[in-house]
């Protein structure tokens, strides 16, 4: 009908076979996550500094929004003369 | 053992938020009486369906695999890590002062607040606590906008719908319920109601998708599930924690259908929210994991823990690159959020302080004293002008 993932109501332990299905399971996903592509650290550091230089004027609580422009800072009173 | 075959046998409806298809299969036994196994929902993805186990593939031989793969996931990794993120940082401009106050206060929780979200429109916030309250506020001018009270108390999840217009929430009652919110404040909003997600233990964590219609879960019950928000519907549901899963966070819109999840079991997951798969998984804390947040640019996320540690991992060197933690913090972080560029990682720990850290250099740049209690949940804002602290000294705080 349609290929909804695993959902595992109950499981009743008969003749350890589904002690081997769960071992199947780990096994398969291990593989997968063994065979992904990765990027040196350097690399990915380097992106990630890269992303903050970028952004840091566009970042408020970094620059230090000034209170006219804060909604949360208090603004300066008005008096009436 | 024997040979066994997955048919489908029937299909039935569990409640009518999930359908669930029902398989058994069959076990023949030295005396070769045939018994059914108990029922356990397979995919009816073909590969599935059609295997049938090899004399060969026996526990012992699929353990050692699994040793083999788990030393040799980790020598991959290993082997990229050529540098620390902090060493590539050097050369960056250290952090100036920080001057961050409590700037305003939000009372009228009765017990511990547990979780709050912002609206998009950067300045309303739903807030849930330990009596079973949740409370919209208009955090400009600290008023109440509106409150329900759950029918069940421990709402550790709360969240607000991208059009402002709902919000959804849970806990101890193991469902994800949404709430219209009306513009008349007398109308009673628990009568429109409408139960989404059903779990069969806690409900840790909710948190919409890029719109109104669909719900992402967590459970205590070690799973996250996608919802359709108008039929109940279960879309897609998450396995591969071994114990409670405590949070969630979903990937920024740009970088695609994914999300992170963090549990009891030390894992932090990320998950292809279309497929149901567990992409990659990281177990480098050294206790329950509270609290998941998505670096700005979708490449990394962060974690806090019980074991007093903030951590980032990147996605596409798939390891640790950094652990944010001193000598003298204790206490769990319960919280995590980043600012808008991602160089401040704010922490709320269980000692009632927030500690910001530097994400690239590694080190803390301010504490933050306020709250009596332990901070139990911290967000930043929309547009990152402030971030809001819950407690469980029942106030929310406002921090800019």
């Amino acid at each position: 009908m349609c290929d909804h993932q695993c959902f595992v109501y109950e499981i009743v332990k008969m003749s350890g076979s589904s002690n081997l299905v769960a071992m199947k399971k780990i096994v398969q996903q291990l593989r997968f996550e063994a065979s992904i592509n990765r990027v040196k650290v350097s690399q990915a550091a380097a992106d990630l500094q890269q992303f903050c230089m970028q952004n840091a004027l566009q970042d408020p609580l970094l620059t230090g929004v000034s209170s006219s422009t804060n909604p949360f800072r208090p603004q300066k009173v008005c008096s009436f003369l | 053992i024997g040979s066994h075959n997955f048919k489908e046998i029937c299909f039935f409806e569990r409640n009518k938020s999930c359908k669930i298809y029902s398989l058994s299969f069959f076990f023949l036994l030295p005396a070769s009486a045939l018994t059914t196994g108990i029922y356990m929902i397979f995919s009816t993805n073909p590969e599935m369906a059609t295997q049938e186990v090899q004399p060969n593939e026996t526990l012992t031989n699929l353990k050692a695999e699994s040793d083999t793969l788990k030393t040799k996931l980790e020598d991959e990794r290993a082997k990229l890590h050529d540098v620390e993120l902090h060493q590539v940082a050097e050369k960056v401009d250290g952090l100036g002062q920080f001057i961050m106050k409590t700037r305003r206060t939000l009372k009228g929780h009765g017990n511990k607040v547990l979780c709050m979200d912002w609206c998009k429109d950067k300045r309303r916030i739903v807030s849930s606590s330990q009596d079973g309250k949740v409370i919209v506020w208009d955090a400009f001018t600290t008023n109440k906008e509106h409150a329900v009270t759950m029918p069940c108390t421990w709402v550790m999840a709360c969240a607000y719908a991208p059009s402002g217009c709902a919000v959804a929430c849970g806990g101890l009652d193991n469902k994800c319920s949404v709430y219209p919110l009306s513009l008349d404040k007398n109308e009673n909003l628990a009568a429109k109601k409408k139960s989404v997600a059903m779990h069969t233990n806690y409900l840790s964590a909710c948190s919409f998708t890029n719109s109104d219609m669909q719900i992402l879960t967590s459970s205590g019950d070690g799973t996250c599930a996608l919802w359709d928000v108008e039929s109940g519907q279960l879309l897609q549901s998450f396995h591969g924690h071994t114990a409670d899963v405590l949070c969630l966070d979903l990937a920024p819109s740009e970088t695609g259908n994914t999300f992170v999840s963090g549990g009891c079991d030390k894992k932090a997951n990320v998950w292809d929210m279309r497929s149901g798969q567990c992409i990659q998984s990281f177990e480098t804390h050294e206790s329950d994991i509270n609290s998941v947040r998505y670096y700005p640019s979708g490449d990394a996320f962060a974690s806090g823990s019980d074991d007093a540690t903030c951590r980032l991992y990147d996605l596409r060197a798939d390891r640790e690159v950094a652990i944010y933690s001193k000598e003298s913090i204790i206490f769990g972080a319960s919280s995590v959020d980043f600012s808008l560029s991602g160089r401040l990682l704010f922490g709320g720990y269980n000692d009632y302080t927030i500690n910001v850290w530097d994400v690239l250099k590694g080190t803390r740049v301010s504490i933050l004293f306020g709250h009596e209690n332990r901070v139990s949940t911290l967000r930043l804002s929309p547009d990152g002008t402030a971030f809001c602290t819950g407690s469980w000294d029942h106030t929310l705080r406002i921090w800019a």
